[in-house]
């Protein structure tokens, strides 16, 4: 051994212990960034799935005509405008006799959510034989009894915090004692839009908004953006006014969303006078943006498909352009249709343009047209985010798992076309 | 007539054109001589009547709409009194615009009379005239489309023509981009110009003050409001630097990981779930900032006697470094795949072991694309939105202080934007103001970052 191995063999310690050192941090930062991920989901999963379901109370109701139909007219009108108030009243003072004051009882009438009298009066309507007969129901409780039933920890709170009083935290007991309490599941947040009562707002009318806004999308960019790929990389000629449109293109992908949406403001909705809060302007605004996404996608699945296919549809005698719609393009379609639902899915989690043209309102109706007021998915978070009342937390969290769910649903869908029938040549 | 019907009218019309004119092309070449058929098959004689048919028409209904407002107002104006327009408070233009809100069914209460009845008037001439135009579009369609399928004869050459007017249209739809963005430039510029009428360009851009509130009344305090933009620009700095620590050390890392040392499974594991953080939504962050890490930030301050605000540069700037860690790891891991293997190779022969080849050899070479990528991290980084609408704060606090609540460009922007808006204040328009900034920022880090990342693939190519 001269001098130099042996330099070297004294320093192989420190440099394979630097050597794992690197390979960990290496592993760690894997590891960091994978858990971010896990924690993530876990928090808003762990929140979410509470909204699911609703806690309801088993109530006696007595459907007395003296109450509902004074006149004994037997109208239905009449029925429907009845007080139903006074029937939750009725069999819940049934319950707790001692309340007496006109205070107690109002405190506990906001135990049951106001939207079970209407629900009370349809059941009526639709079954007249209903009156002067008792009916066990399952009535939904309003939020403040929700969330102190989801969330146990809340009942040692301070009086103060802890959004309903001690006499209502008693009542409430006696209620849960006699088995009166239950979890059922929550229909109503998949069939309605948003409302100023957690208990009674949804997500369907936000899913619908996406909807009309994601078809709007889909129906200007898909065209416009396959046809601007295949001229690109098919017909072009290459100069410089072509590079131009590609420079353009690359730097649309990368412009940030928000500037879109002032671009819509600014020309949709001032110049062009088209409807505030519209999936219409909503979608185009979106088409906009989604624009590159997909011409990067086409251009990419154009080219991989090989130029023996174009020599010989050439050889054969077509045309340039038959060759592209006859062979090229068909063959493509796989790897299109898969970078145009990843455009898709990325125009259905966006929210930050749909901000600016005033799909940010509180919409109380399922939007049934591409011209009705709408909100979408993401914006629907954010609007329940930004409402204080403590069960909208929870409708949120729920509102993101139904808005991850279809992006999940999305990306495996791209997945299957893409592991079905794209071809490796 | 609507924009629906007319649509359904003109594809039924289509079909029947491309029937037609099959047909007709087919009778023709029938009774041709065998020697002289038709240069071209028959569904390009039908192609070519439908071209005749769609392009005047879309343009024309393109016009029409664009021409709609001016036509509304000159409808309005027409039925108008001058002794009305000289009663109402406002200028022509405001009156036009109060016809067009009044609800018919329903006007509300105290409305003019005059003003109903031109609303009215309004309603029924604009459902006339718009039909009457839709109608109009439709037959010059047919009439055009039928002339098409008149010309159909030996001596013309379909294919040849519909291919040059096909290849005119997609030329057409690959503009749409730099129509977008012209768009984009000339919207923000307008309005950015209508911004620096009211407040001089160096006081937006060096003010140290940013309080937008303009008074409703003359006499209001604080009736001014101030236009220094240096407070939000310092809060996007700071999220921005923040959220770049965080993402550059976990995403370099596991770029390196990946890149060298995973075997091909694991990566083809890993890889997709780094992508799972690119694809959720940024308003997924935005709650998570807002619900778990700010008030987890806060609890943690709390137990250090520290005074962490609940909407802290800190918790919205590291989620967003969680969000663009992987833009950093797939970028930085393909241009340090890309380092030619006899680079490495040599590094190996040398004796040098893997980490030594990584850091003397790998990362300097790969270093321009790295700081590309980087680049283009931070461009999204300043121009996310949701994470810090839902997680910072909304009030301009010039601080460096990261356990603070600031806030940034885009926060700015939408505050100023949602709700009623007035288009000649100057609050709307400094929304405006801001988006030309965020604009020019963005665009001038893209292109360096597109350039050198450009650059450096040539250079191993």
């Amino acid at each position: 051994m001269n001098k130099n191995t042996r330099i070297i063999a004294k320093s192989l310690k420190k440099r394979n212990r630097s050597e794992s050192t690197f390979r960990l941090m290496g592993l760690l930062g894997i590891i960091s960034a994978i858990s971010f991920l896990v924690i993530i989901l876990f928090s808003i999963i762990n929140e979410g799935k509470k909204a699911f379901v609703s806690t309801q109370i088993k109530l006696d109701i007595f459907f007395d005509s003296k109450i509902l139909d004074p006149g004994n007219s037997g109208k239905i009108t009449e029925i429907e405008n009845a007080n139903y108030q006074t029937l939750i009243k009725a069999s819940l003072l049934n319950f707790f006799p001692d309340v007496k004051t006109r205070n107690d009882q109002r405190d506990l009438l906001s135990m049951i959510s106001s939207s079970e009298q209407e629900n009370l009066m349809r059941t009526l309507t639709n079954d007249i034989s209903l009156m002067n007969t008792k009916k066990e129901f399952w009535l939904k409780s309003s939020s403040k009894y929700d969330v102190i039933n989801k969330n146990p920890e809340m009942i040692d709170f301070a009086e103060e915090d802890r959004l309903i009083s001690n006499q209502q935290l008693f009542w409430f007991n006696e209620l849960k004692k006699d088995n009166r309490v239950k979890f059922g599941f929550n229909k109503i947040f998949f069939t309605a839009a948003d409302s100023t009562e957690p208990e009674q707002a949804g997500i369907w009318g936000s899913v619908m908004g996406s909807f009309f806004t994601l078809f709007v999308t889909l129906l200007l960019s898909f065209p416009i953006a396959v046809a601007a790929g295949v001229f690109l990389e098919e017909l072009a000629p290459k100069n410089r006014f072509t590079h131009f449109i590609e420079v353009n293109i690359n730097n649309l992908a990368a412009v940030p969303s928000i500037i879109f949406g002032l671009l819509g403001l600014a020309i949709f909705l001032n110049v062009m006078h088209l409807p505030r809060s519209a999936p219409l302007v909503g979608g185009m605004v979106l088409a906009l943006m989604t624009l590159p996404t997909i011409i990067i996608a086409t251009r990419a699945s154009l080219k991989a498909v090989p130029p023996s296919i174009r020599e010989a549809a050439i050889g054969m005698g077509a045309t340039k352009m038959q060759t592209v719609t006859h062979h090229v393009l068909p063959l493509s379609m796989p790897g299109i249709s898969t970078g145009t639902i990843i455009g898709m899915s990325q125009a259905l989690g966006e929210s930050a343009p749909l901000l600016m043209i005033g799909m940010v309102a509180f919409i109380v109706d399922v939007p049934e047209s591409f011209l009705d007021s709408s909100t979408v998915l993401p914006v629907q978070i954010y609007l329940w985010k930004s409402t204080a009342a403590r069960g909208f937390v929870e409708l949120t969290a729920a509102g993101v798992l139904v808005l991850l769910t279809f992006l999940i649903l999305m990306n495996s869908f791209a997945v299957i076309i893409r592991k079905k029938f794209e071809k490796k040549w | 007539m609507g924009l629906g019907s007319f649509c359904v009218l003109i594809i039924l019309i289509a079909t029947f054109i491309t029937w037609y004119g099959n047909n007709k092309a087919l009778r023709v070449n029938h009774a041709l001589d065998k020697d002289l058929k038709l240069p071209s098959l028959p569904k390009y004689y039908s192609f070519y009547a439908i071209l005749w048919l769609i392009i005047p028409s879309t343009i024309l209904i393109l016009t029409w709409y664009i021409a709609k407002p001016l036509i509304l107002d000159a409808i309005v104006l027409s039925f108008i009194s001058e002794n009305t327009i000289t009663n109402f408070p406002g200028n022509t233009s405001m009156l036009v615009d109060r016809v067009k809100s009044i609800n018919i069914e329903r006007p509300f209460p105290g409305t003019d009379k005059n003003l109903i009845e031109a609303a009215v008037y309004l309603k029924q001439t604009l459902e006339r005239v718009q039909t009457f135009t839709l109608l109009g579009i439709l037959s010059l369609g047919c009439f055009l489309s039928f002339i098409a399928i008149k010309k159909i004869a030996p001596a013309f050459r379909a294919r040849q023509v519909v291919e040059k007017y096909n290849v005119a249209i997609l030329l057409v739809c690959s503009v749409v981009a730099i129509v977008t963005t012209i768009g984009i430039v000339f919207s923000l510029i307008f309005e950015a110009l209508r911004f620096f009428d009211k407040i001089p360009l160096f006081d937006f851009l060096f003010g140290l003050s940013w309080s937008p509130q303009m008074a409703i009344r003359e006499d209001q305090v604080a009736s001014q409001g101030s236009f220094g933009a240096i407070p939000i620009f310092a809060g996007t700095l700071l999220i921005t630097i923040i959220a770049m620590t965080v993402a550059i050390p976990v995403g370099l890392t596991s770029a390196i990981f990946l890149s060298q040392y995973a075997s091909p499974m694991t990566r083809s594991i890993i890889k997709p779930i780094l992508e799972i953080l690119a694809g959720v939504p940024t308003v997924v962050y935005g709650f998570f900032a807002a619900i778990t890490v700010g008030p987890f930030l806060k609890g943690l301050g709390d137990v250090f006697s520290l005074n962490i605000a609940s909407e802290s540069a800190l918790a919205a700037g590291s989620v967003m470094g969680i969000m663009i860690i992987p833009f950093i790891s797939s970028l930085s891991d393909d241009v340090m795949s890309a380092v030619p293997q006899n680079l490495k190779d040599g590094s190996y022969a040398m004796g040098a072991t893997k980490s030594e080849t990584v850091k003397k050899v790998i990362l300097p070479a790969a270093l321009p694309g790295i700081v590309g990528a980087i680049l283009l991290a931070v461009s999204r980084a300043v121009g996310e939105t949701m994470i810090v609408v839902m997680a910072a704060g909304i009030a301009a606090n010039l601080t460096a202080n990261p356990l603070e609540a600031v806030t940034t460009v885009t926060v700015q922007i939408v505050t100023l934007l949602i709700g009623d808006q007035e288009f000649d204040s100057a609050k709307t328009l400094a929304a405006f103001a801001l988006g030309i900034t965020l604009f020019v920022v963005t665009l001038m880090l893209n292109l360096f970052a597109l350039r050198i990342v450009h650059k450096y693939r040539e250079k191993y190519e």
